[in-house]
């Protein structure tokens, strides 16, 4: 009797493509939303995930989240790498500087300075140039994102192609020269705002109206040292914040959805997605049933249990949200798969985003061959001698 | 269950059935008293709301009676689970409906084998079942259109051919001429009598149409929700 369900579905071709749709169109919203959201608040703790040579990270108390930075005293430094379980302890300065391109042209920009002996916190991977070129004079690294596209080059008038920054080019910062030594690979910031590297010294040059640079102090445990151990033990001695690199990129996720309304906003997207497919859904698949009542009031009349009639409408139901997710699922990673050329929103499904959508089209199904099935289990089988 | 040729096929004592309650309620049956043996054609005759289609309801085990006793082949469906009277229905009834009620979708060969397929017959022995079953029934050449393709009289025909094919003791028939031409009526009602009789099934065909009584063995007339008068046909 299963494939007679099978086909009592394909056979009702319109309800069919209609209820299939009506899942997948659901599916894309519940995919897609939460994708954005999560790609969105990974961009919170970029910082941390493109830095990932030092396991803690040590800031001003005060500090929320990895686009946020207070200035520490150099000698906080000093302190730290005297601290029993650390390796090794460099600065890292983050700030935010005014850029002017050719064009004369004014762009805001994050500043990164490194660690002038070891470039701890450079970028992972350089698509032109070297890290290490970031020692010779006006060096500076700038991020892809940045590269191709708020710091390019405007040749012509507004609105024309622009010409990406390439090794070479000149920048002016706080009216001091920098020159382009490299184009990185980066995770773009949470404001999408291009990434300029270059040493703590030169940093020092570029920002000097800061009177204080030190903006996080990057440590290493010793091998066999607990992160968090040591992480607890540094900022017990000296009264900073020091967390692990998980620690760190969770208080930054944290902060973002207690304070923004990305959740709001992306969960009400999702629950209207979810709400809305609930009713197409189930109004099509409920209409689809009505339409075949007469038959399962026959099949009833003939002999069929409810189990059996139960069976065959979960069948359809599930059948139907099978094919409709697989067809939403499969557009909206098209869709994902379409922005990975453009760093800025690479969007990405995760098997968890996948689970967890699939689970939200496997209630709205089952909400649907609930209604529907209520209606056939409620129905006398007598009803089928009246034409 | 063997058939036994003394034995009624169907024997209803004292039925009643009540629709609604209170001021609303509507007695449909009031007190039926009915035997049917096997390898006869019955027909109930009578009145629109005479009682006629809740009396093969209740005989067809699909609808209880408030009172009395509705035995079928000699167990009373009454002292079955729900579950239970629902396997007898499949394996010891057969139903022609005046709407046809074949399933859209399904070929003639596949409407016919539903019976099979709900009693946990595999699909390939159904269908192999179902197509000697078509065949005589005449539609051989038939088998794999649906029921849209069919005329009024095949579709009765592939209906019919659904209600025997799993080999029912008890065919019951609510108006199956209705929807058809007095010449399509009289070969569809040739055809269930032979069919149906050489097996030695029983028949009740519920009907209004005076142009097939000439098929009945007996005719029990109803009104009001009784039978007044049950008389061999002439």
């Amino acid at each position: 009797m299963y494939k007679v369900a099978l086909q009592m579905l394909f056979g009702d071709r319109g309800k069919y493509l209609g209820i299939i749709i009506g899942i997948a169109m659901s599916s894309i919203i519940i995919i897609q939303q939460p994708s954005i959201l999560v790609t969105m608040l990974s961009h919170t703790y970029s910082l941390i995930t493109d830095i990932s040579l030092p396991d803690i990270w040590v800031m001003d108390p005060k500090v929320r989240t990895s686009e946020d930075s207070r200035a520490l005293l150099d000698t906080q430094l000093y302190r730290v790498r005297g601290i029993e379980g650390v390796e090794w302890a460099v600065p890292l300065y983050k700030g935010s500087l005014t850029v002017r391109l050719e064009n004369g042209e004014l762009e805001r920009a994050v500043m990164l300075g490194l660690d002038d002996a070891t470039l701890i916190g450079g970028p992972g991977t350089m698509v032109e140039g070297k890290l290490s070129d970031l020692r010779m004079p006006d060096a500076v690294i700038v991020d892809q994102a940045g590269a191709n596209g708020r710091l390019a080059k405007q040749m012509g008038r507004p609105g024309e192609p622009r010409i990406p920054l390439r090794v070479g080019d000149t920048l002016e910062i706080d009216e001091k020269r920098a020159t382009v030594v490299g184009i990185a690979k980066g995770t773009p910031t949470f404001h999408s705002d291009p990434v300029l590297y270059t040493t703590y010294s030169k940093a020092k040059n570029y920002a000097s109206s800061e009177r204080k640079l030190l903006s996080f102090i990057l440590a290493k445990a010793k091998p066999g040292q607990s992160p968090r151990a040591v992480a607890r033990r540094i900022a017990k001695a000296t009264d900073l914040a020091a967390y692990t690199a998980e620690e760190f990129k969770q208080r930054s996720l944290d902060f973002m959805l207690h304070n923004s309304s990305m959740l709001i906003n992306f969960g009400f997207v999702v629950l209207v997605g979810f709400v809305v497919g609930t009713a197409v859904t189930g109004q099509i698949f409920y209409n689809f049933t009505l339409d075949n009542l007469r038959y399962f009031g026959v099949f009833k009349a003939m002999g069929a249990t409810d189990r059996m009639l139960l069976c065959m409408i979960l069948l359809q139901a599930l059948l139907a949200g099978l094919l409709g997710f697989g067809l939403g699922s499969g557009l909206t990673a098209a869709f994902a798969a379409s922005t990975w050329s453009n760093n800025d929103i690479k969007l990405e499904v995760g098997l968890p985003l996948l689970g967890a959508s699939g689970l939200a089209v496997l209630l709205i199904v089952l909400a649907a061959a609930f209604f529907s099935a209520r209606k056939v289990l409620r129905l006398e089988p007598a009803e089928v001698f009246k034409s | 269950m063997e058939r036994d040729a003394i034995r009624p096929v169907v024997a209803c004592r004292g039925l009643t059935k009540t629709y609604g309650s209170g001021e609303t309620s509507t007695p449909a049956l009031r007190g039926v008293d009915l035997d049917v043996r096997p390898g006869e054609l019955l027909m109930l005759v009578g009145p629109s709301g005479c009682g006629k289609t809740t009396l093969i309801s209740v005989i067809a085990g699909i609808l209880d009676q408030n009172t009395g006793s509705c035995e079928l082949f000699g167990q009373d469906l009454s002292r079955l689970s729900k579950r239970e009277r629902v396997r007898f229905r499949g394996k010891h009834i057969g139903f022609v409906f005046q709407a046809f009620n074949l399933v859209p979708c399904l070929t003639a060969l596949e409407n016919i084998a539903v019976p099979l397929l709900i009693n946990g017959e595999k699909r390939e022995k159904a269908l192999r079942q179902a197509a000697v079953q078509l065949s005589r029934v005449g539609l051989e050449d038939r088998r794999d259109s649906l029921p849209g393709q069919l005329s009024g009289g095949q579709q009765q025909r592939v209906a019919i051919a659904r209600a025997l094919v799993h080999d029912p003791g008890l065919v019951v028939c609510d108006e199956p001429t209705s929807a058809l031409d007095h010449e399509t009526g009289t070969r569809v009602l040739d055809m269930l009598k032979s069919l149906a009789v050489r097996d030695n099934r029983a028949l009740v065909i519920v009907t209004h149409d005076s142009r097939i009584f000439q098929y009945a063995d007996r005719i029990a007339h109803m009104d009001d929700g009784t039978i007044i008068e049950t008389r061999p046909h002439d």
